[in-house]
């Protein structure tokens, strides 16, 4: 809310200044590959769509919780959450928005032809229902606590457009139809998108007249195209560039922590791992000492220094602290190459072992790079390593199935995480809980780390709709996860992001690693 | 005649046969896209839906008929990540690829051959020399990194060029066309001359040789005897005999301008095929691929098919042992 009333401020104080026609021009990392809000489920699409369209509930740029087309929001009972909506609020071709374009939208979210990443995730086993055309009813079997956030996530549409609206009609605007604050005027695939100011907006005037979005994949180009004054803004700086941009007067830059963890996961279900050698058929993994050893061999102050050029944070959990549901207890190891050997030597490995990392090249910043500095590192302490990186492509498939019976194919892998819903149980489920297809627990445990004590706080903690007890638990699960070592944290991700200092603007960089126009911001 | 061409419309059906069990099998080997397009925040069930939503829970070869089937009707399939039919995507992209390599072509000609044919006609000033060794330059130096070096000079430090993207298009006979405007000339300049740099050179290089060789022939002795004026017997006697290499070599060489813009509308961020085939291989876009892949061979069969079809007509020994 603060950071609406503060946009509406500087729109105010600005009207004056900018008389004439103002076109902000955005040079984009990644292109949405779609208009449709509820098409694909992925980063690029939802932060693009979060301009034209509004979910009840929106995050701000720390992924706090703030009203957007709810005014308000609370469980009346263990199973059912009360949402109150906002009235008054006009969609973008002048019809009203009321308690039927909710529903509506439920309905057609999980239910998009072809999506290749639905928002049915958000949706399964809620049903909701209208009381008043300002009041929205939704219920769960269980008790269930993350309701806002998952709500928080999908963007409503009109129900004028009808039930059988496509992708396609979308794309080509004809049913582009949101209550956001800029209107959806032109879409030309690879080559430029176009949003113009919606005067209507219920939260007070957007900031700028027209918004031409151009995506520009490659970093040298992008960063080129801002030196050059052809855009005014990017996003995703690469790291190598951020030295010498901050020499240039002409270039503001700002960065912000993000909520994606870059860790190690290590193979916990088979006693003969593929790719560790030198140890008569155990899998050393298996051993808290040696998962502390490797912790401890790796320098994560030297990663952030030299590979990631100072741009990254040093990490002891799953999300940097001041997140929902972190401790304060947990802290990066500190490297201690001594004690690493020592361990070893303690667990049985004297002359170490052979293992291999392997990590994708073109997924995160400098991934491998990072991957190369962590073989480095543990050879060091005598752990004989190889490293193999290879395009995203091929690894994540290997990497969650490639093995035989679809199991994971590595031993030891460099990979990351970002909580989309601010709270650690997002990683907590995905990452730590013991795999359970059927309860849609740990689809991403690709070391199939196992410990039911942890399980416990985290189904525990799913079921609590209390926030400071929620927290609570999770916290504690936290803390048993990361000293047990189920996964080896290295560092949070900072994302960094650029404007021009003659166009007057300011990024508020956000956590969830959107690139979002209603975080941008006139100085 | 008719047996034979018959026998070669078969024989090419069969090609393109081949070619679509290859290039499907080929791109289905390589991990799975839903890995990529999913949000990593996924759920088992959800994990299915989507190998669902896209069609890869039937076995590999009931995927292929359906393909196959669909493909029969001119359906190459809907794009996984932009959900669009693939031929349309594809479609949408060809003109500004087409622009670009139009430019480039263009450029390689009216650069290329008065260049080189000035070098060959005065072989030993330093002008000519300059000109064929600075031509080593456009064959040697690698594409993206003088697009980024012309991004740096012109748009950057300059700034008299934009530096990426296409510009203002005008809708002439249902395509949008860039170069009809200002604006979108100055958008194409950058990237028409990085794409057309290795070809200038090679145009140099066979305008030169050939003036070399044209220059010693009896007729432009004879030409120069009969009092003709230099001017003459360059432009009109040398130029043509010269052009007769050139053209060929930039046939085949038009080919590979359309496949090799990959690296240069990635750099300029040309929104053109080579973009979206780069970007489809990396996100595993197995429509976008493989259609690109079948329109391709589908095109070489049917160039090949024509030209067989001509040889034919020309040269009656082909039919005749054809018949047979």
């Amino acid at each position: 809310m603060k950071r609406i009333v503060t946009l509406a401020a500087a729109a105010i104080v600005f009207a004056g200044a900018s008389a004439s026609a103002q076109t902000v021009k955005v040079g984009l990392f990644a292109e949405p590959s779609a208009m449709d809000p509820h098409y694909h489920n992925l980063g690029p699409n939802n932060a693009f769509s979060s301009n034209v369209y509004e979910a009840l509930i929106l995050q701000d740029e720390n992924q706090k919780l703030m009203p957007g087309l709810a005014v308000s929001w609370k469980p009346i009972n263990d199973t059912t959450w009360e949402f109150k909506l906002r009235q008054g609020v006009k969609f973008h071709d002048g019809s009203e928005f009321n308690a039927d374009d909710v529903i509506f939208t439920y309905e057609r979210a999980p239910n998009v032809p072809n999506s290749p990443s639905s928002f049915g995730t958000y949706l399964k086993g809620k049903s909701f229902k209208k009381i008043d055309d300002f009041t929205v009813h939704a219920i769960t079997e269980k008790p269930y606590p993350l309701m806002p956030v998952d709500l928080s996530q999908i963007v409503i549409i009109s129900n004028e457009v009808g039930k059988d609206v496509t992708t396609s009609q979308f794309n080509s605007g004809e049913a582009a139809i949101g209550t956001g604050q800029y209107k959806f005027v032109e879409w030309k695939p690879g080559d430029t998108i176009l949003i113009e100011r919606n005067d209507n907006y219920w939260g007070g005037k957007p900031a700028f007249e027209k918004v031409e979005v151009k995506p520009i994949k490659s970093n040298p180009s992008r960063v080129a195209a801002l030196l050059a004054g052809d855009v005014d803004f990017i996003d995703n700086v690469p790291t190598a560039d951020i030295e010498r941009l901050k020499g240039d007067s002409n270039i503001v830059l700002s960065s912000g922590i993000s909520n994606r963890v870059i860790y190690l996961h290590m193979d916990r279900f088979r006693d003969d791992s593929p790719y560790i050698t030198g140890t008569n058929g155990k899998n050393p993994l298996n051993d808290l000492r040696v998962r502390k050893a490797i912790s401890k061999a790796i320098n994560r102050e030297a990663i952030v220094a030299r590979v990631m050029e100072g741009v990254a944070i040093p990490a002891g959990q799953l999300l940097p602290p001041g997140f929902f549901g972190t401790s304060d207890k947990v802290k990066p190891e500190p490297y201690d190459p001594e004690g690493a050997k020592k361990l070893l030597a303690e667990a049985g490995y004297p002359n170490g072992f052979g293992m291999t990392i392997h990590g994708p090249n073109d997924r995160y910043i400098n991934d491998a790079k990072i991957a190369q500095a962590i073989g480095q590192m543990l050879t060091r302490v005598g752990i004989d390593m190889k490293v193999e990186t290879m395009p995203k492509s091929v690894f994540f498939s290997s990497a969650s199935s490639g093995g035989p019976d679809k199991t994971p194919k590595y031993s030891f892998i460099l990979v990351g995480w970002g909580s989309g819903t601010g709270e650690a149980s997002s990683a907590l489920k995905s990452l730590i809980h013991t795999k359970d297809s059927a309860a849609g627990f740990g689809a991403s445990n690709r070391g199939r780390y196992s410990n039911p004590e942890v399980d416990k706080l985290i189904e525990q903690a799913l079921a609590t709709v209390d926030d400071a007890k929620r927290e609570m638990l999770l916290a504690q699960a936290t803390e048993i996860a990361m000293n047990d070592l189920g996964i080896i944290p290295l560092h949070y991700q900072v994302n960094t992001w650029a404007t021009r200092k003659a166009a007057g603007l300011k990024y508020l960089p956000r956590t969830d690693e959107r690139t979002q126009i209603g975080s941008l911001v006139k100085e | 005649m008719w047996a034979y061409l018959t026998r070669r419309l078969a024989q090419a059906i069969a090609v393109v046969f081949v070619m679509a069990v290859i290039v499907f099998f080929g791109v289905n080997v390589i991990g799975n896209p839903v890995d990529i397009l999913i949000n990593p925040e996924f759920t088992e069930a959800e994990y299915q839906e989507a190998i669902r939503a896209l069609g890869l829970h039937l076995p590999l070869h009931e995927q292929f008929f359906v393909f196959l089937g669909n493909a029969l009707e001119g359906d190459l399939g809907i794009s996984f990540v932009w959900g669009e039919p693939a031929l349309q995507l594809i479609a949408q992209r060809l003109p500004a690829t087409l622009e670009l390599a139009g430019a480039a072509m263009f450029l390689s000609i009216v650069l290329g051959v008065p260049l080189g044919m000035y070098a060959g006609s005065k072989p030993h000033s330093w002008v000519s020399k300059s000109i064929v060794s600075s031509s080593i330059l456009g064959f040697s130096l690698p594409t993206f990194w003088v697009g980024i070096m012309m991004i740096m000079v012109f748009a950057v430090m300059l700034g008299i060029l934009p530096s990426t993207g296409r510009g203002d298009t005008v809708l002439v006979f249902g395509i949008e066309w860039s170069f009809l405007t200002w604006n979108g000339l100055t958008h194409l300049a950058m990237p028409a001359v990085n794409l057309a740099l290795t070809n200038i050179a090679l145009v140099i290089r066979l305008s030169r040789a050939g003036t070399r060789e044209v220059m010693l022939q009896d007729y432009i002795k004879f030409a120069r005897a009969k009092g003709l004026s230099q001017r003459r017997i360059t432009l009109v006697h040398v130029l043509k005999n010269t052009l007769i290499p050139v053209v060929t070599v930039l046939g085949l060489e038009l080919g590979s301008l359309i496949a090799f813009s990959v690296v240069t509308e990635t750099v300029f961020a040309w929104p053109g095929m080579g973009k979206l085939i780069i970007e489809s291989i990396q996100v595993l876009d197995r429509p976008v691929v493989v259609a690109y892949l079948m329109l391709t061979v589908l095109l070489f069969v049917s160039i090949n098919f024509l030209v067989d079809v001509i040889y034919s007509l020309l040269d009656p020994r082909v039919r005749v042992s054809g018949a047979r």
